[in-house]
């Protein structure tokens, strides 16, 4: 008898509970949501959020505001919307550094797979392996030739411990089973402004970083890590095409919630996402960074925690091979 | 396309009526965070990004860059009237300027800022319309051995920006350049001076520290004996300038635009350099060197004008090449691709309207600016009598605000209140404030750019020598130490640094 009580008062309270979370997450949104980018205004990770942001109001029939807070590779930022309240006003966007924060930092003030549920993947930018434009070999295997021979040799610019920069030279030194001299940089812009002086030899970016400066023909490109070509330059080859397997790389970002968001609120925020990510304006501006928004069916909870989780795998293994710390 | 014709383009652009109107607001919006310490442009451009969506391409850009250069002129103003720079290019005016209003010749100092500010805007605008692709390639010749040459350099020559004890000037350079370490290491990541403090990996905020030590310190030092407490201007003797100023500032403000101009084109941090370089050379070239540092005007107007004109040329390496010099360059590439437009060596060809017309803007920004501003220096210095208790809260008030507005940073708060009391005590001490700031911004660069330079030479030092502008650089810097080392020079030089012990 006892136990039947208890069982039923613990319905009952359930019960009650699950039925104020519904009518919270049926009046979802009723105020502004705050979407937190974890680096400075004005860079490409900004100008999707804010990209992103604007379809979203409109959807939701509410503002959603961009917040930068920057700092720490992006992990100031992270670690904020993880201690935030979970009641789905305090969002992240944050990029590939989700995934390899873990491997370069020694303590994380949280934990990307547990202080986090997902929403879904936003878009994923291809890179570019860029040369000064008198760099001497002429195509994708000459170089990969040159570097296998010249290694230590040639200087290759990077945006610092962590970045997607980096990761990308990385990957690219493991593949070709040599190494570099890095250089880094605060940021791919002035690494950009040495490459275009001729002041180092190599480089891997972003397209929304590189594009124009490959069409004016003021620096070299040699390849994309996308699996096929892409469409504004269509010249260039993939990796695949000279040689090198299984090397794709892409800055991808995703929208995250704190752990622990109601259910319902993840459902409306992913379909809201979608819905953004089709629409006209999202899609052509995405175009003109040289990027493109994820299909619907990736832009979803399952998606991204598939993607996180895969991602901190794979470089925690190439972090722990380059012998990188940020710490 | 000939120049002509690409200029009365440009004009045709900026001279829309919407355009004006645009360039307007972003000049007063400008000015207004320009005047409110802490929010500088970058956060302002920031914030409104979004809504230039909604504008042209024209036009949207044309609005930012006015707010750009507007906050330039705006700046100037706390600098001179409280003491409080918001930028580290008015740390430099701060010195002479807060003098000059000290003495009851804030008008006059603000008229300078201005009337200089205009005439660098106009020349190196024109400038920009002549050179600006050749500039930018030359630019590119600048590597990170170039870099490191000439901020040794400006280091060596910035001593002379201290008008007490030379050590004393030195051991604040060494402190700047201490405290400029804190903070990531971008080769290695190793966290320096943190303390295990997360929020410090980025460093110390430089608006945080120049609010601190200028202008918390000062209003401590002011506290500190009740009767005799300043209110900034006691009496102000006359707006304008005289004839006599009138003279004096002609010389500084000639070479500190040409100072500016040909550093504000050099995207690796010439911009930074240019107000510290003109106010030395304007101090060693001077008659009277004591009156630095005790309110001489030519210590306003040098500076005041390499400042504007390194603003307008740091657009050059932005427009012709697509590259961001600083950080609110940076936030201007986000403002062409929202347009649909990426920056780079095309957009002069693919978009002559849009690249005239920024230029052509410019021009008239500046000259709105000074329409703008010089009725307002009766109302800015009228500013000042407002009482004390009142007006000095308010102004650590909006510091703090607009400090943290820019990173929602706790820590930069912490770090006013924490300067201001090193500041406090650095004034107690005897020492100057400026050329801790001079480290502090140079100190980051100089190791970044000597790290790199050894990196690319692989650890080979002969780099710096071998490459002749680097060679040039450091020969010029070796120039500086003899000429302050010749005894026949060193009794001016005494002169110079010593009156104040």
């Amino acid at each position: 008898m006892k136990t039947i009580v208890k069982i039923l008062a613990a319905g009952l309270v359930t019960g009650s509970a699950l039925s104020a979370v519904t009518v919270m997450a049926q009046d979802y949104p009723n105020q502004p949501v705050t979407i937190v980018v974890p680096f400075a205004a004005g860079g490409p990770t900004d100008t999707v959020t804010r990209l992103v942001a604007a379809a979203m109001s409109e959807d939701l029939g509410q503002q959603v505001v961009v917040q930068n807070v920057g700092g720490a590779g992006g992990t100031l930022g992270a670690g904020q919307v993880a201690a935030a309240a979970n009641d789905g006003y305090t969002l992240l966007l944050h990029h590939i550094g989700m995934s390899t924060a873990p491997a370069l930092y020694a303590s994380l003030p949280y934990d990307p797979m547990t202080d986090f549920a997902p929403i879904g993947l936003v878009t994923e930018v291809p890179m570019t392996i860029v040369a000064r434009k008198d760099f001497e070999p002429a195509t994708l295997e000459d170089l990969i030739a040159h570097v296998k021979e010249n290694g230590e040799d040639i200087t290759y610019a990077n945006a610092g411990i962590g970045a997607a920069s980096q990761l990308c030279g990385l990957l690219f030194m493991d593949a070709l089973d040599t190494k570099m001299t890095e250089v880094p940089y605060q940021g791919t812009g002035p690494a950009m402004t040495d490459l275009l002086g001729g002041q180092i030899d190599m480089m891997c970016d972003q397209t929304t970083n590189t594009t124009s400066q490959i069409l004016a023909g003021e620096i070299k490109a040699y390849a994309v890590t996308t699996s096929s070509r892409i469409a504004v330059l269509p010249d260039v080859p993939t990796m695949a095409e000279g040689g090198v397997e299984n090397f794709e790389l892409g800055i991808w970002h995703g929208l995250y919630a704190p752990a622990g968001t109601d259910q319902a609120i993840i459902d409306r925020l992913a379909a809201s996402l979608q819905k953004a990510l089709t629409s006209e304006t999202v899609g052509t501006s995405f175009a003109e960074l040289g990027t493109y928004p994820v299909q619907a069916s990736e832009a979803t909870p399952a998606a991204l925690a598939q993607k996180l989780e895969g991602q901190i795998g794979l470089w925690a293994e190439v972090i722990a091979a380059a012998g990188v710390s940020a710490q | 396309m000939d120049l002509l014709s690409s200029l009365a383009l440009g004009f045709s652009v900026a001279l829309d009526p919407i355009n004006i109107l645009y360039c307007f607001i972003g000049v007063l919006l400008g000015t207004l965070v320009g005047v409110l310490p802490g929010i500088g442009p970058t956060a302002t451009i920031a914030m409104l990004l979004p809504i230039t969506f909604t504008l042209g391409p024209e036009t949207s850009l044309i609005m930012l860059a006015g707010i750009y250069y507007g906050a330039q002129y705006g700046g100037s103003t706390t600098a001179i009237l409280i003491n409080l720079p918001g930028e580290s290019s008015s740390a430099v005016t701060a010195i002479d300027g807060y003098q000059m209003a000290r003495k009851g010749r804030a008008g006059a100092a603000l008229a300078t800022a201005a009337l200089g500010s205009f005439f660098a805007g106009t020349v190196a605008t024109l400038l920009l319309a002549f050179f600006a692709p050749p500039l930018a390639r030359a630019a590119l010749n600048f590597g990170a051995p170039e870099y490191f040459s000439l901020i040794v350099l400006g280091l060596l020559v910035s001593i002379a920006l201290a008008h007490g004890s030379i050590l004393k000037a030195l051991a604040m350079i060494v402190l700047g350049l201490l405290l400029g370490m804190v903070g990531q290491d971008i080769y290695t990541g190793t966290p320096r001076f943190t303390f295990g403090v997360r929020e410090l990996f980025g460093g110390l905020n430089f608006v945080a520290v120049a609010v601190g030590v200028f202008g918390v310190a000062e209003i401590l030092r002011n506290l500190e004996n009740e009767k005799e407490r300043e209110v900034g201007v006691s009496k102000v003797s006359g707006l304008w300038l005289t004839k006599d100023d009138i003279r004096r500032i002609i010389g500084p403000v000639l070479r500190g635009t040409a100072l500016g101009s040909v550093l504000g084109v050099l995207p690796g941090g010439g911009h930074i350099l240019s107000s510290f370089a003109s106010y030395s050379a304007e101090k060693r070239l001077s008659k009277t060197p004591e009156e630095f540092g005790h309110g001489a005007i030519e210590g306003v107007a040098g500076p005041e004008s390499a400042n504007n004109a390194a603003a307008q040329t740091s657009f050059i390496p932005l427009m012709t090449l697509g590259i961001p010099a600083h950080p609110v360059m940076a936030l201007m590439i986000g403002a062409f691709i929202l347009q649909g437009i990426t920056p780079g060596p095309n957009v002069i060809n693919q978009e002559p309207a849009l690249f005239w017309g920024i230029i052509a803007s410019m021009w008239i920004g500046n000259l709105l600016l000074v329409i703008l501003n010089l009725p307002l220096i009766g109302l800015w210095v009228k500013m000042l009598s407002i009482p004390y208790r009142v007006l000095f809260p308010a102004i650590v008030l909006f510091a703090c605000i607009g400090t943290f507005s820019i990173n929602q940073n706790i820590y930069d708060i912490y770090a006013i209140a924490f300067f201001g009391i090193v500041g406090y005590l650095l004034i107690r001490f005897g020492c100057e404030p400026a050329p801790l700031l001079l480290g502090f911004v140079l100190g980051p660069l100089l190791e970044e750019h000597l790290r790199r330079a050894m990196i690319i030479s692989r650890g080979d030092p002969m780099i710096f020598i071998e490459r002749p502008i680097s060679a040039t650089l450091l020969g010029l810097a070796l120039l500086a130490v003899i000429v302050a080392v010749l005894p026949s020079i060193r009794k001016k030089r005494n002169e110079v640094f010593v009156e104040d012990d």
